[in-house]
């Protein structure tokens, strides 16, 4: 019998450069995003059709996570292109 | 090269040649050797054998890209250690060009009166300041432009008239604003300490500095700039370009390290509204005078420099930095960019520290001056400091001062000197080189978040206390050798990730310096001179105890991460050498 997957929300924040690839996850507030259960961190940017090669990293509530990170329900996740400063 | 040595007490100035031990030293390498060889450790800061050392980087003025970089050092009179600052300036060119290795400042005038040191190709002259003195810096610089039309401005402001700590050294910028600052430690009050108040720096009629090797120089500068032009972050519309500094807002508040309310939390709900995403929008909406990607000195390549519009598009300030933003910002509770920019200005016009007025605002609202967040309350402040009332004072001096007057415990502090914009419990390897370098609180002394926040340069968990003393004393000397180069800091994201551009930064200090530098001997030779930074500070009368985190920082949890700083003492020590 097959389990039912539950729906994994997520709250995305595009920064920088990355805002274009969904307009609502760019503001004050990011974009409230319902993802397949098992959607990656990867998976995501697929999801939103962002090129892999434009981001540096993301976090998922405030830690730095590597791109096959299994995303869970309620997480906050902040994707980045090469930042830097002072 | 030469020496100038400005002789405050006699109104001369000498040329001297440059003795053998100092001619393959530069920028902070070079200050930092003179501090120790010519200022007596317990010498009062603002004293008579007080000096201050104004020395360009190696190769400043000379065809390298993004290095306009000078070092202005002395004994800080708000850590009463030794200080480096370093800014990004044309002022750094022209001192190189006009063949000026370093500018000695000491003694100071029987009258008590302030000068001019005017600097041409053609020789020095000493003149009275004149009316110029007690002006802001903006009115100041205006004024010295149409007497001097060709030349650049070094200055110490109103608030180095006053003596505060908080002073910091005023260069112009490539339009020539008051905008460009070795800002941290006061040593804008020691160099009004010495009668000093403006440096005319005239280089017309100079050429670029020549390297001794140009063939050796030519490879190195063309693998750093390849670099410097592919890397993410630096390269033309990287996030640096198009957003400045301020993008680490986002980057910092998301990672639950942006410090809030006076280092309370490490996530404050507004950052959004003074990001560097918000900030670039604002500037082009606006439009008119506002723009992102400035350089701070011809030959930038990188340009992560603004001017911020006021809703009219009239200029109000340049520029809009991650630290300015943040200090004034988010560490008050402060969400209104507007307001921030206001601030900046004030700061410049005053000659005073964005960092350290940041701090200590968030230290007075700690203490129930006003309330975090409190915009119009915080820019009044400025006018208690300009008026130079009690209060005023009590601010100018700094975060420390403010905390003691006022029996405030959470005071973010090291060696007397408020933490810059990131919090060392929850980015741990820069906490580390805030509490360890020589130099007190200070990001860019050991900028360890390049791999703990960044992924550049490797990565590293901010989080964990694990191996931060080692990677905070790795980056604390590999930097010391740079701040020496003449480059740009920011060409390290490039360096640290491509090893050509490394080689080639390498290759053209050798080719202009007369050394013969590899890459994998830099950090010693950097550890050479935190090496003569830690003793001259031990000779001050500092002790292991200065290389320790505020008190509240070992037992305080701060959110969103819950953690406190963790690195054990020993660590510290073993580092500090201590």
């Amino acid at each position: 019998m097959m389990t039912e997957r539950s729906p994994v929300r997520v709250h995305v924040y595009l920064y920088a450069t990355l805002r274009r690839f969904h307009a609502g996850a760019g503001g004050d507030h990011g974009a409230e995003m319902e993802v397949p259960d098992g959607t990656s961190i990867a998976g995501l940017y697929r999801l939103l059709g962002i090129p892999e090669d434009q981001v540096k990293q993301a976090f998922v509530n405030g830690r730095r996570r590597e791109p096959n990170y299994l995303l869970r329900d309620g997480d906050r996740v902040g994707v980045f292109p090469p930042i830097a400063g002072g | 090269m030469r020496f100038l040595r400005v002789k405050m007490d006699e109104l001369r100035v000498v040329a001297e040649e440059v003795p053998e031990q100092y001619r393959k030293l530069a920028g902070r390498g070079l200050t930092s050797r003179l501090v120790f060889d010519e200022v007596p450790p317990t010498a009062h800061p603002l004293g008579p054998k007080a000096k201050l050392f104004i020395a360009p980087g190696a190769v400043a003025g000379t065809a390298a890209p993004s290095s306009g970089r000078v070092s202005v050092g002395g004994k800080s009179p708000l850590t009463w250690g030794i200080k480096e600052a370093n800014a990004g300036t044309p002022v750094a060119q022209s001192l190189a060009r006009l063949g000026i290795k370093a500018i000695i400042v000491e003694g100071e005038p029987m009258d008590g009166r302030y000068w001019m040191l005017k600097v041409t190709k053609d020789g020095t002259e000493l003149m009275p300041a004149g009316d110029l003195v007690g002006k802001g810096l903006y009115e100041a610089y205006a004024a010295l432009k149409e007497r001097f039309p060709t030349a650049g401005f070094i200055a110490c402001g109103p608030g180095a008239e006053r003596r505060l700590a908080t002073a910091g050294v005023c260069f112009n910028d490539t339009e020539g604003r008051p905008s460009r600052y070795s800002g941290r430690g006061g040593l804008g009050a020691v160099m009004a300490a010495k009668g000093l108040k403006f440096i005319v720096v005239d280089g017309a009629g100079t050429q670029p500095v020549a390297p001794l090797d140009e063939e050796l120089f030519h490879k190195g500068i063309a693998k750093l700039r390849e670099a410097i032009l592919t890397h993410g972050v630096t390269k033309p519309g990287g996030t640096l370009n198009s957003y400045g500094t301020a993008a680490l807002i986002n980057a910092l508040n998301e990672a639950g390290g942006l410090p809030t309310r006076n280092f309370s939390s490490g996530r404050f709900e507004g950052a959004a509204r003074v990001s560097g995403e918000h900030m670039a929008d604002v500037i082009h909406e606006r439009g008119g005078h506002g723009t992102t990607g400035h350089a701070c000195h011809p030959g930038c390549i990188i340009k992560c420099s603004n001017i911020y519009p006021r809703p009219d598009g009239t200029e109000l300030v340049s520029c809009v930095e991650y630290e300015s933003d943040w200090a004034l910002g988010p560490n008050c509770g402060i969400d209104d960019l507007d307001a921030i920019a206001e601030m900046i200005w004030h700061c410049n016009d005053l000659g005073i520290d964005t960092i350290e007025m940041g701090v200590t605002i968030g230290v007075a609202m700690e203490a129930g001056l006003l309330k975090f967040g409190d915009a119009k309350g915080a820019l009044a402040l400025f006018d208690e400091i300009r008026k130079g009332t009690a209060l005023g004072h009590i601010l100018g001096q700094g975060a420390a001062f403010t905390g003691r007057a006022f029996g405030v415990i959470r005071v973010p502090t090291v060696k007397g000197q408020g933490m810059p914009a990131y919090e060392p419990r929850a980015v741990k390897g820069v906490g580390t080189t805030y509490i360890t370098s020589p130099m007190g609180a200070d990001h860019t002394a050991g900028y360890a978040v390049a791999p703990e926040i960044l992924s550049v340069g490797g990565k590293a968990d901010p989080l964990s206390a694990e191996g931060k003393a080692d990677l905070s004393k790795a980056f604390q000397d590999t930097t010391a050798w740079l701040d020496m180069s003449g480059y740009c800091l920011f060409i390290a994201f490039p360096i640290l990730d491509i090893a050509s551009g490394f080689e080639g930064a390498v290759e053209s200090v050798n080719a202009v310096l007369g050394t013969d530098f590899k890459v994998s001997d830099v950090a010693s030779f950097g550890g050479q001179i935190v090496g003569w930074e830690r003793e001259f500070n031990r000779r001050a009368g500092m002790t292991a105890a200065h290389n320790r985190p505020p008190e509240f920082m070992r037992y305080e949890k701060l959110p969103p991460h819950n953690t406190v700083y963790d690195v054990p003492d020993e660590e510290l020590d073993r580092i500090a050498g201590v």
